[in-house]
C-alpha cells in the first residue's frame, strides 16, 4: 500500500465547526485545529448515552462542539488546571455510545486515534460530521497546543482523567480520517493490509 | 528502605519521561525509511519532536503511565514483603510528584484509587537472585497497546497455524492485522510460547524488557523475530496505522517447554512509546 501524500497545505480550521467547514473537510485533509474542544472517554460516553443528561444540566454547550477521545494528566496550579500531557486515547473504545452522542448531543466532530466503527461513520455522513486522527503517544506535544482549561464537567464523580475539560487548543495538528461523504482512512488501510496478511498466511 | 523509595520514584520519572536509546534509535531509523511528505513520516517526526520535548521537560511521554510493572531480582536475605511495601509507597509518591495518571479504578465502586495502587496495582514479579545487588526493571505500559495482546492456542483453522514456529509466525502477524493502528504504532512485539496460559502472558510481555537490537541466543527463534519483523511491516499499516513502512520496531520471542497437547502463544503488543528502564542498587 502506498502511503498517502500529506502534502504541504495545511488547512487552518476555527472551532467550533461551521456547517460549511464540516462538510468541505474530506479524509487525507492535514488541518490545524483552533478555538474550543470538549475531551470525553469511555466514563463521559457511557454516561451521556445511558443516563442522557438534559444539555441545560451541561455546563457548556456541546452543540457544534468538537469531542476529543483523551484522558489528561493535569496539574493543579495556581492560575488553575494545566494539562501536563494530552495526546488522544483510543476511540473504537466507545463504538457502541458514540453515534447515540454525535446524534443526541450535535457534535460535529471527534478527534481521537484509530478509527470507528459503521456505527459511527453512519452518524457522521447523517449529521455532516468529521473524525480527526491525531497522534498517538504524542502527548507532551499535544498538551503545549492547549492554551487554557475553560471549563470542567464532571470532575468530582469521575476524576481528572474521566472528566469532560473544556480547553482552548491552537495549532493542533490532526488528519480527517473519516468524513461526512463516508470516506474513511481505516478501513481502506485494512482492507489493503488484509490482501498482505492473506498472502503471508498462506 | 527510604533511600531505596526514593531511587524508585527517580526511575519512575526517568521511564515515564526518557525513552530507551535503543528504542530513540529505531525511531529514528523508521523516519529514514518513510518518504518525505507522507502522512507516515509527518506521523513518525511529531512522534520523534514529543519524544525529545518530554525528555527536555521532564514530562510524561504519553499522558498514558499505564500499569507500572515490575520485575525485581532480590539479593539473598532481602525481605520481599518489605521490597513490595517500598514499591507501593514509590508509587504512591511517584503518582503525585512526576507527575503520573491515576489509573487504578476499583472495579466493584468504579472509583478511581487516585494514587496508581490498589488490588494488584502495580504489578510486581519478585525472584531471588545470587547476585549481591538489587535490580528493578520497571516497565510503564499504557492501555492501547496492553488492549491489543492476543493469547492462541496452536492449531487455529481460520490462519493456518499449525502446532510449528510458522504456526506461531501467522499468529503474530494476525495479531498486528487485527490492531491496526489503534495502539499507537510502529509496535514492538513480545511473544510467549509454552505449556500454559498465565506462563506464556507473563513470557511475553517478559520478552519487551529485551533491548532491541538483542539478538536471541536460539538461532532459529533468531531468525524468526527477524522474518517475522520483516513481513509486519509489509503490511502497510504504518506509524499510527495510516499507511507507510514502519509498522513494526522489533519481535522478541521466548520459549518454554510445552505439554504435548498444548501450544500456547501469547503476544504482547507494546506502542512505540515502549517505557522501561533499570534501577541497580
Amino acid at each position: 500500500m502506498a502511503e498517502k501524500e500529506s502534502g504541504n497545505n495545511k488547512k487552518v480550521i476555527n472551532l467550533p465547526l461551521t456547517d460549511e467547514n464540516a462538510l468541505s473537510l474530506k479524509a487525507g485533509d492535514i488541518v490545524l485545529l483552533n478555538g474550543t474542544i470538549v475531551t470525553g472517554r469511555d466514563r463521559v460516553h457511557k454516561y451521556l448515552a445511558e443516563q442522557g443528561p438534559r444539555k441545560e444540566d451541561i455546563p457548556f454547550d456541546l452543540k457544534g462542539a468538537v469531542l476529543y477521545h483523551c484522558g489528561p494528566v493535569m496539574k493543579k496550579t495556581e492560575e488553575g488546571y494545566k494539562a501536563v500531557a494530552a495526546g488522544p486515547t483510543t476511540s473504537m473504545r466507545v463504538e457502541m455510545y458514540e453515534p447515540a452522542v454525535i446524534r443526541e448531543y450535535g457534535i460535529r466532530g471527534i478527534i481521537g486515534k484509530g478509527g470507528m466503527g459503521a456505527g459511527t461513520l453512519e452518524a457522521l455522513k447523517e449529521t455532516g460530521s468529521v473524525y480527526f486522527q491525531t497522534v498517538g503517544g504524542a502527548a507532551a506535544y499535544l498538551a503545549d497546543r492547549i492554551k487554557r482549561t475553560l471549563n470542567v464537567w464532571k470532575l468530582d464523580d469521575f476524576g481528572p482523567t474521566e472528566a469532560m475539560w473544556l480547553f482552548e487548543i491552537e495549532d493542533f495538528p490532526a488528519i480527517v480520517t473519516m468524513d461526512s461523504h463516508g470516506n474513511n482512512i481505516h478501513s481502506e488501510i485494512e482492507s489493503a493490509s488484509f490482501q498482505k496478511f492473506m498472502e503471508l498466511i498462506k | 528502605m527510604l533511600k531505596l523509595r526514593d531511587g524508585i520514584v527517580e526511575l519512575y520519572r526517568k521511564v515515564a519521561t526518557s525513552l530507551p536509546p535503543d528504542v530513540r534509535e529505531a525511531m529514528g531509523s523508521g523516519l529514514a525509511r518513510e518518504t518525505e511528505g507522507s502522512i507516515a513520516f509527518s506521523t513518525m517526526s511529531l512522534q520523534i519532536e514529543n519524544m525529545k520535548l518530554a525528555r527536555e521537560t521532564v514530562r510524561p511521554v504519553c499522558q498514558d503511565t499505564g500499569v507500572p510493572t515490575f520485575w525485581v531480582k532480590v539479593p539473598v536475605g532481602l525481605s520481599h514483603i518489605e521490597m513490595k511495601k517500598t514499591i507501593i509507597e514509590a508509587t504512591r509518591l511517584a503518582t503525585e510528584k512526576v507527575p503520573l495518571r491515576p489509573n487504578a479504578v476499583d472495579v466493584i465502586t468504579e472509583r478511581n484509587s487516585g494514587d496508581n495502587t490498589g488490588a494488584g496495582f502495580p504489578i510486581i514479579y519478585i525472584e531471588e537472585t545470587r547476585e549481591s545487588s538489587l535490580t528493578i526493571d520497571l516497565m510503564l505500559k499504557g492501555a492501547g497497546c496492553e488492549n491489543g495482546g492476543q493469547i492462541y492456542k496452536l492449531p487455529v483453522e481460520e490462519l493456518n497455524a499449525q502446532r510449528d514456529l510458522d504456526g506461531v509466525r501467522k499468529c503474530v502477524i494476525d495479531t498486528v492485522q487485527k490492531l491496526q493502528g489503534r495502539g499507537c504504532s510502529p509496535y514492538i512485539l513480545g511473544v510467549g510460547i509454552g505449556a500454559a496460559k498465565d506462563q506464556v502472558t507473563r513470557l511475553a510481555k517478559e520478552q519487551l524488557l529485551r533491548r532491541l537490537n538483542d539478538v536471541n541466543k536460539i538461532e532459529e527463534l533468531a531468525a524468526l523475530e527477524a522474518r517475522i519483523l520483516n513481513e509486519i511491516n509489509e503490511l502497510g499499516i504504518g506509524p499510527m496505522g495510516l499507511g507507510g513502512k514502519t509498522t513494526a520496531l522489533g519481535v522478541k520471542i521466548g520459549a518454554n517447554h510445552r505439554h504435548p497437547a498444548s501450544y500456547f502463544v501469547d503476544v504482547s503488543v507494546s506502542c512505540w512509546a515502549t517505557r522501561r528502564g533499570r534501577l541497580i542498587w
